[in-house]
């Protein structure tokens, strides 16, 4: 706690967030926050702690969304950051998000947050779940068999979303910190008593660390071996712990982990037995299964997963699609550029400025924004995955597939995600247990096609596979996944050896996605693409205009290919040769692809005059074609999908394996790659006489 | 000694232990996967593993290999 002002009137205070994975924490975050963070029906969604700013209250409070979590035992990266921020930060007051209709489970975090000696809140929201099921909860038993206040919410409707602020409000500002002496009927007589030994031989180290003392006896006891190396607890403590523990572990002839575990679930059973009174048994057959039955069918599952994403591509490539590429880009190249021209030429603008604006920045940025709509078609319909509880079952599918590469089905998720882009996909592969796996789904996520490759695509399959440009484009989708399995499948037996991963994952029930959370997703993105284009796109169409406008010794050039970029294009160009696009301006734009994908597009643009001709990109595509052919626009799109992601993500990478080392081989290993699969796709197409 | 991966979809048993070591069966336990729970095998995955089971009223999915770890009555 700050106290800002002498008076104490005003003050500051730090609530976390805490509960199960999917339970809802991240909707109340945005909720009470404002913010608009990344919310969906999976577990797992949120990887890192995020801050933010409680409106609407006269006090500063700062509310702290974390990762979920099912117990303070936590084994995976974003798990042991919610819980190093729970016990080594303290929070003012823990508001509990308890899943009201997955009680008995979320209660199983509670039970330990109330030893923490920090004041609890339980928000229980999804209520309005509870109440369409007509279950009844008593919320005054709840709050007496656990010792904290309890209170309903509903955050995807916003209700009871005050009401829990106000509370933790009071709890932190009433001085004295009632300790919850009421965990202490958690566990049977004999567990106290041990837990009341350990508790006198920790109490000092309770006190230098600040953590409560039979928190830290409880750890202890269960041999929590981080905490243990944390505190550098001596061996002669931890002898006579281990002590203690064997004898309870005779008693009950159980392991320690185990008689805690049981206890705690008997305390809750108990505790639910008097509170909940259920008008549906748990396991009756719901919609969720009914969908289930279609879904994860035996032989309908997997066609199913590939019809969905065929027809993902149909619609965002086929009619719907094309419209709104049309329509923008009559827009951008005809009208805006036609307003600008004039306005320039009225001004009497030099002609270098007008290059400048209109041969530069308003081709590159605008080849690339013509796009846009697709690129949210296709984040609208991920969303309606990512919302309605698909991606779990995707998983739960997949296992088997993934078994095969050493993985587990965990990993579909964080590559399912992308689909999307690749930044948060690499990040969402720290909901994986081990070390090995988590590097290996780093190296293979980037292969599945993100959003910004797909100018590059439509560019191109416009261009030269104009009747069926779905298909085609679905197919280096696929070509993608294929890479990936492969690399998985070499990684896993040469470089990244190791035991399978296990495989232990909730499946939330499906909720039917709201047209808000849906709009949400989509114009975030959306917005993302557009703030891409007028920073990243802006400042590269800049450069990449001046560097092929002015030659070596800085003179303009007439020819671009007299240019700097046109030297630096056919130094390079000889890399290419091998693949069929050895013409400069196909090297040069990979080159600046790494920026970000859709420069790829821009650089296209910017090199063809896109912006003079002011036809768009229906001339472009004419522009493309005397220096491709089908064949070469096919190796060129693998290569796109498959050489090193764009700067963003190579930033990503670089912190999630922690290791430059990992990150250069990632990078290497998906160039090298691209480079091998685009040299068989032209020269096997070659020798079939394609091209 | 009966294990939950003999049980066929649509049928229920109660938890009788828990066996194995490390991460995974911590895991399960703080799932929920206890001793005197009852599980309702739900499905089998279309290629035959993982197995889904209804636990405390939500849904689980793990591989029939844990399931073997799973003791029931
Ligand atoms: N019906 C209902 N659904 C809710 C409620 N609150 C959240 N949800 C849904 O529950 C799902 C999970 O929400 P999130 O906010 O992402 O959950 P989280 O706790 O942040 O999840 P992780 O980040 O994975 O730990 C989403 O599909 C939400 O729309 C609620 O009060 N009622
Ligand atoms: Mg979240």
């Amino acid at each position: 706690m700050v106290f800002n002002d002498e008076r104490g009137i005003e003050m500051s205070y730090t609530f976390a967030l805490v509960g199960n994975p999917n339970s809802g924490k991240t909707t109340m975050f945005n909720e009470i926050t404002g913010n608009t963070q990344y919310v969906g029906n999976w577990p797992g969604v949120t990887v890192e702690k995020k801050e933010g700013k409680a409106r609407r209250f006269k006090d500063d409070i700062s509310i702290i969304d974390l990762p979920g979590i099912y117990s303070l035992s936590p084994y995976t990266m974003e798990e042991i950051i919610a819980r190093d921020y729970i016990v080594d930060e303290k929070p003012d007051v823990i508001i509990n998000i308890v899943d009201a209709s997955n009680i008995e489970r979320n209660l199983y975090l509670t039970t330990q947050l109330i030893e923490l000696g920090i004041p609890v809140v339980v928000a229980l929201n999804m209520i309005d779940v509870v109440n369409l099921r007509h279950d009844k909860i008593d919320i005054e038993k709840l709050e007496e068999g656990f010792g904290v206040s309890v209170l309903v919410a509903s955050a995807s409707k916003g209700l009871g979303v005050t009401e829990v602020v106000e509370k933790a409000l009071e709890l932190a500002k009433s001085a004295t910190v009632k300790k919850s002496e009421l965990s202490h009927r958690i566990f049977d007589n004999e567990v106290e008593d041990s837990l009341k030994k350990v508790k006198e031989l920790v109490n000092m180290l309770a006190n230098k660390s600040g953590y409560s003392a039979r928190w830290l006896a409880l750890k202890l006891l269960e041999e929590d071996i981080k905490l243990k190396e944390k505190l550098d607890v001596s061996e002669v403590m931890m002898s006579d712990i281990k002590k203690l523990g064997q004898e309870l572990e005779n008693k009950y002839d159980n392991d320690i982990e185990t008689i805690i575990a049981d206890n705690r679930y008997r305390f809750i059973s108990g505790v639910i037995a008097k509170a909940v009174s259920r008008k549906s048994k748990g396991n009756t057959l719901t919609m969720s299964d009914k969908i289930d039955k279609v879904v994860t069918n035996r032989i309908l599952a997997i066609p199913i997963f590939l019809l969905v994403m065929l027809s993902i591509f149909q619609v965002s490539f086929g009619s719907i699609g094309s419209y709104t590429i049309d329509w923008l880009d009559v827009f951008i190249n005809k009208t805006i550029s036609g307003f600008l021209t004039s306005l320039l030429e009225a001004g009497g603008a030099a002609d270098w400025l007008k290059a400048l604006i209109i041969d530069g920045i308003l081709a590159g940025m605008g080849s690339m924004l013509v796009f846009v709509p697709q690129i949210m078609i296709v984040f609208f319909f991920l969303s309606l995955l990512e919302d309605s509880g698909y991606m779990a079952r995707a998983a739960f599918v997949m296992d088997r597939v993934l078994r095969k590469l050493g993985l587990s089905g965990k990993s579909f998720i964080p590559m399912l995600m992308g689909f999307g882009c690749s930044v948060p996909a690499v990040m969402a592969a720290r909901t994986l247990e081990n070390e090995k796996d988590r590097r290996l789904t780093i190296i293979l996520t980037p292969f599945m096609s993100c959003g910004a490759r797909l100018p590059v695509y439509a560019l191109f399959a416009a261009a030269f596979f104009a009747k069926n440009q779905g298909v085609v484009i679905f197919s280096i989708y696929i070509l993608g996944i294929l890479i990936a399995v492969l690399s998985g499948i070499f990684l896993k037996r040469f470089i990244l050896k190791g035991e399978v991963a296990p495989f232990v994952m909730e499946l939330p029930p499906y909720r039917i996605p709201t047209l808000k959370g849906l709009s949400i997703h989509m114009l975030d993105r959306g917005k993302g693409f557009v703030k891409k284009a007028g920073t990243v796109i802006f400042a590269a169409s800049v450069i990449i205009w001046f560097l092929q406008t002015f030659s070596f010794t800085f003179q303009m050039v007439e020819n671009p290919a007299d240019s700097i970029m046109g030297g630096v294009g056919r130094l390079i160009s000889f890399v290419f040769a091998p693949l069929g696009f050895n013409d400069w301006r196909a090297s040069v734009a990979l080159l600046t692809g790494v920026v970000a994908k859709e420069v790829v597009v821009s650089t296209l643009g910017i090199l063809s005059g896109v912006g003079e001709i002011s036809e768009g990109s229906a001339e472009l595509a004419i522009a493309l074609q005397t220096y491709f052919t089908p064949l070469k626009a096919y190796a060129f799109m693998a290569f796109t999908l498959l050489y090193m992601p764009c700067v963003a993500a190579f930033g990503a990478i670089k912190r999630e394996m922690n290791s430059w080392k990992w990150t250069l081989f990632t990078v290497g290993y998906q160039t090298g790659t691209a480079w091998l699969v685009a040299f068989l796709i032209y020269q096997v197409g070659k020798v079939m006489g394609l091209g | 000694m009966k294990t939950l991966k003999e049980l066929k979809p649509g049928e229920i048993a109660v938890i009788k232990s828990v066996t194995g070591e490390g991460i995974v069966k911590r895991r399960l336990m703080d799932m929920g996967v206890t001793r005197g729970t009852e599980v309702l095998v739900r499905k089998v995955a279309p290629l035959g593993d993982p197995i889904e089971v209804n636990i405390r009223g939500y849904e689980l999915t793990f591989r029939k290999s844990e399931a073997e770890n799973i003791i029931i009555e």
